[in-house]
């Protein structure tokens, strides 16, 4: 059979449009993610983690999830809050990002919230901004890593159960992450029948906390500390100049002790408990493969930053498969990411209908191992939601976390 | 009872370790005239220094030495070379040392990474002091003995030798002084050095309090900025009085007045340059 | 070209940016724009004033602030709460050149500066208020005359008018005898003041001239981003803003808006290429200030001038 020319050309011709047709088109142009986080400034160190994570994830499988290519655009926001919705606007309006991994700090969040909502950017976040799925649920916004009190919750039950504490002292960034933590920590806390007897609030970036430790109340069993960054160790630093090592307990929030504040860390830092949703620890598969691969490519432990990343990274593959790799459809996505249930190196996580993220939180003490200083588990709290053990509506019907609420009843000058 | 006694000598500690980083600075603003906001990034490089001079020589003292030293070649050769080049315009000399200080900033975050790293405090101080019933950083206490000791050694450098006699003739009337006969230019360029210095070296031994970290130069800064003004420009008296009156407000000041915190420093010097601009024991008015 | 021409030229660029630009460049210019009033007026007390203020984001911040309270607390309507803003920020100025003037030359700069850290701790601390580290959101953007201003493009329009017309009185205010009167004070205190003038009552006018115009630019400011943050009343962003003035070109008119734009490029597009780009933007304001003291615009058109000199 001839084939004539004309005929070739209609061949040919029907195949190219064939390429063209929209779901072609969209199988074989790339997912393009972008990731805003921090690379200078305070908060760097967690951002250039953030990035490492992510980085290393993609790598692993080829930089492809679900059958498609994936591409990579970063935004370094400085952790300034009006910096990170212009770099978010550069991400989609000049990478034309389909999908946002980030942003880092809590006020990045809430600044970049109305954008969000304006583009319907798809975002899994690593910041914490409580009430972005709380009483104001963005619905294109998710959270893979934990609201501010979300393992607070869990932390004042182990206090005040498994160690018996029943007078607590209470000590914070003066930030947003910082009040809301501490104010989780208290509710659980008073309401199982303990007493906050002291809450302190300094600045963020205070350069010595010798007055705050002066003020200290040693006649308290524990002293929470709320601290984000490095500042959780040169609290503690100091702490053990003053001779306060031994005259009172000490237990971390989420960020207070990470992997990447414990490097630089010494014998201080020995026996002291935190609650986090991760720890470098942590002994299940997906984990057993991340730590060392991290450690041998940072050569530090990877910590609460690049195990989010590297969670969401996770999240998105799960739901991509879920729908099929058609991140073109922001509704099916959405709606996916809340019925998925996936195995991270957190462990098993779903999400409630908020968009937050419900997973195990972990009590973690500090040990020796190996030489380094690391986050052993010594108790796991399962399945853990932003809501801790209230209902969610009832939750929401009361005002939102803030620095006075609630409201410290029991505080002795 | 023991709450004022730790919160004065947690204020000592600080209006020592202060008197360090704004003796440079009021010597350089004195005689020169320039606001050096680079100085706040020299303390920080000091302490970046600090750390790793340690790692080679694990004596405190002796890194103080060379890391003030060190600092003070690279203010040399920053007053020789581009300072000089700016003589007479004033401004723009200010300006130069605010760019400067950006890149020292971010060369120390390339160099040193973004975590803030512990200087470790010397083995015979690390042993809190107990007095009556509870503990202090002996190391805190040490800070207040070197502070006094720097003071000590500039009033003397100041008082009872020609160098000294030279910059307070600058200092008080730069004309006549280049009309005696005082090399004006070396001295600019000695005095900026030994600014330097004080900076560096303060940096290393407030290492163990503060550790060093990115925002150091930035949280120090203002803090020269706000003892020289009140205490007055050129003189240091002035320096070390409001070193240790802004050591005791700040301490105090947070300890009291919490939600003032970020206020507490400022109101003071707000009235006194409103209604003494030349300050406490300035010889003018900056 | 002479420089009605060159203003021609510009302004059709600007006009027509929208049309040949992605929504991305056309925000990226809103900003610049924004920026560029706030350089302006720290240019009407720096270049023409000579006195050096590190505290004028406190009066974009108070403006930004009090818009945005108006419209979440009371539900004001956006062309009440507009003027009500730029009042109460004005009324501040006047308050805070009074204490500021009480000294000159460095004193003032740190009276400036202290007055704005007073006002910055306070957003961070009355929490009640301001929401603290939280920052304001959920704000919305005017619609004068019904026109919708959400869209990148009409802000942007919009945006270019108020500038416009900024610039344009500014300029008017330096050409009047009063900014005669002012840069007289700047370069002569002494001898102006044997002639008679009220050197004092001339500094507090444009300084509360120059804090009207710095509350104009926190409007935008608040109006663009749609939320405000305690960081944008911070020292960085009053240095920053002196840093355009000066690397622009103090006293000139196009000066502070070339150095704007210089250190908004720097800071939002340059960064996404260079990771150093701090370190950069140190570099480039040493090399300017040793090389260009009077800044980069005197500084180019001298070496236009010399080189057109040396064609002839």
């Amino acid at each position: 059979m001839t084939i004539n020319r004309r005929k070739f050309l209609q061949g040919v011709g029907a195949g190219v449009a064939a390429l063209h047709a929209p779901w072609v088109r969209a199988q074989a142009e790339p997912i393009r993610i972008g990731l805003l986080t921090v690379k200078s400034g305070p908060l760097a160190s967690g951002g250039l983690d953030m990035e490492r994570a992510l980085v290393m994830y993609l790598r692993e499988r080829n930089y492809t999830l679900a059958g498609r290519k994936c591409t990579l655009s970063v935004g370094d926001s400085a952790g300034v809050p009006a910096q990170a919705r212009t770099k978010l606007q550069e991400l989609v309006e000049r990478d034309r990002i389909q999908i946002l991994i980030g942003p880092l700090a809590t006020a990045e969040a809430l600044a970049s919230d109305d954008y969000i909502r304006q583009e319907k950017v798809l975002t899994l976040s690593v910041a914490a901004a409580d009430d972005m799925t709380q009483r104001k649920p963005n619905p294109w916004f998710t959270r893979g890593t934990s609201t501010a009190s979300q393992c607070a919750h869990p932390m004042a039950d182990y206090c005040y159960k498994q160690l018996k504490y029943r007078r607590m002292v209470v000590i914070a960034d003066d930030i947003a992450y910082g009040h809301e933590m501490v104010a989780g920590f208290q509710r659980v806390f008073e309401e199982e029948g303990g007493k906050i007897v002291q809450k302190t609030f300094p600045p963020l970036t205070v350069p010595d906390y010798g007055t705050y430790l002066a003020q200290l109340s040693t006649k308290a069993d524990a002293i929470y500390l709320g601290f984000a960054g490095s500042n959780g160790f040169r609290y503690l630093r100091q702490f053990n100049e003053y001779g306060l090592r031994g005259k009172i307990a000490a237990v971390g929030g989420m960020t207070a002790l990470d992997e990447a504040v414990l490097r630089n860390m010494g014998d201080e830092a020995l026996g002291i408990l935190t609650a986090c949703w991760y720890s470098a620890e942590l002994d299940n598969p997906q984990n057993k493969k991340f730590a060392p691969a991290f450690r041998a490519e940072a050569k530090y432990d990877p910590g609460f930053y690049a195990a989010a990343t590297y969670t969401e990274a996770a999240v998105l593959e799960a739901t991509l498969n879920a729908i099929g790799g058609k991140i073109e459809d922001k509704e099916a996505f959405m709606k996916a990411v809340r019925s998925i249930k996936v195995d991270t190196v957190r462990g098993p996580v779903q999400f409630d209908q908020y968009g937050n993220i419900v997973g195990n939180v972990y009590i973690r003490k500090v040990e020796r191992k190996e030489g380094r200083l690391v986050n052993t588990v010594i108790y796991t709290y399962p399945n853990v939601s932003q809501f801790w053990t209230y209902k969610p509506d009832e939750y929401l019907k009361a005002p939102p976390y803030t620095r006075d609420y609630p409201p410290a009843k029991n505080l002795e000058s | 009872m023991q709450f004022w006694v730790i919160q004065t000598l947690n204020s000592l500690a600080l209006g020592g370790l202060l008197f360090l980083l704004s003796s440079g600075f009021s010597l350089i603003f004195g005689l020169m005239r320039i606001a050096n906001l680079t100085h706040g990034a020299l303390f920080m490089l000091g302490a970046y220094l600090g750390v790793s001079i340690l790692k080679f020589v694990p004596n405190l003292w002796i890194a103080a030495l060379l890391g003030g030293l060190a600092v003070a070649v690279l203010g040399g050769l920053l007053e020789r070379f581009l300072l000089r080049k700016l003589a007479g315009n004033v401004l723009g000399q200010v300006l130069v040392t605010l760019g400067i200080a950006f890149i020292i900033a971010d060369a120390c975050l390339v160099i040193w990474g973004g975590d803030p790293i512990p200087v470790p405090t010397p083995p015979a101080l690390q042993q809190p002091l107990r007095v009556w019933g509870f503990a202090f950083p002996s190391y805190r206490l040490a800070i207040v003995g070197i502070a006094f000791a720097a003071a000590l050694g500039l009033y003397l450098l100041m008082e009872r030798t020609r160098l000294g006699a030279m910059i307070r003739a600058g200092v008080d009337d730069m004309q006549m002084a280049r009309a005696v006969g005082i090399p004006v230019s070396k001295l600019f360029t000695i005095v900026f050095c030994l600014g330097a210095a004080l900076a560096g070296a303060g940096g290393i031994l407030g290492g163990p309090m503060l550790s060093a970290y990115p925002g150091l130069d930035a949280d120090m800064l203002p803090l020269a900025l706000i003892i020289v003004m009140l205490g007055g420009v050129g003189s240091l008296v002035g320096a070390f009085v409001g070193s240790f009156i802004i050591g005791f407000i700040y301490t105090f000041g947070v300890a009291l007045l919490p939600d003032l915190a970020y206020v507490i420093l400022f109101l003071p010097m707000i009235f006194v340059i409103a209604f003494r601009p030349r300050g406490l024991f300035g010889r003018f008015a900056a | 070209m002479n420089r009605a021409a060159w203003l021609a030229v510009l302004g059709a660029a600007l006009v027509a940016l929208p049309w040949v630009a992605g929504e991305f460049y056309v925000n990226l210019t809103s900003q610049i724009l924004i920026a560029a009033i706030f350089a302006a007026s720290i240019n009407l007390l720096l270049g023409y004033g000579g006195l050096p203020t590190l505290g004028h984001a406190a009066y974009v911040g108070v403006a930004a602030y009090v818009a945005a309270l108006l419209y979440l607390k009371v539900g004001l309507a956006h062309w009440l709460s507009a003027p009500i803003a730029l009042l109460g920020t004005t009324l501040m100025a006047g308050a805070f050149g009074w204490i500021a003037l009480r000294a000159t030359g460095l004193g003032f700069l740190m009276l400036t500066l202290a007055l704005s850290q007073v006002l910055w701790g306070t957003a961070y601390r009355w929490v009640s208020m301001t929401d603290g580290d939280n920052g304001l959101r959920g704000l919305t953007r005017p619609a004068p005359f019904g026109i919708s201003l959400d869209g990148a493009t009409a802000f942007y329009y919009f945006a270019l008018a108020v500038t416009v017309v900024s610039i344009w009185l500014m300029a008017k205010f330096v050409a009047s005898p009063f900014g005669a009167a002012l840069q007289g004070t700047r370069d002569q205190p002494r001898r102006m003041s044997a002639l008679g003038h009220n050197v004092g009552l001339i500094r507090w006018l444009t300084f509360v001239y120059a804090g009207f115009w710095g509350a104009v630019s926190g409007l935008l400011f608040v109006y663009y981003h749609k939320y405000i943050h305690p960081v944008s009343l911070s020292l960085t962003n009053s240095a920053e803003g002196l840093l355009a003035v000066i690397a622009g070109g103090p006293g000139t008119l196009a000066g502070p808006v070339v150095g704007a734009t210089i250190v908004m490029l720097l800071k939002n597009y340059v960064s996404t290429y260079i990771e150093r780009w701090n370190m950069l933007l140190g570099f480039v304001f040493v090399l300017i200030i040793v090389f260009m003291p009077a800044g980069l615009v005197p500084g180019v058109q001298r070496w236009w001038a010399a080189w057109r000199a040396r064609r002839t």
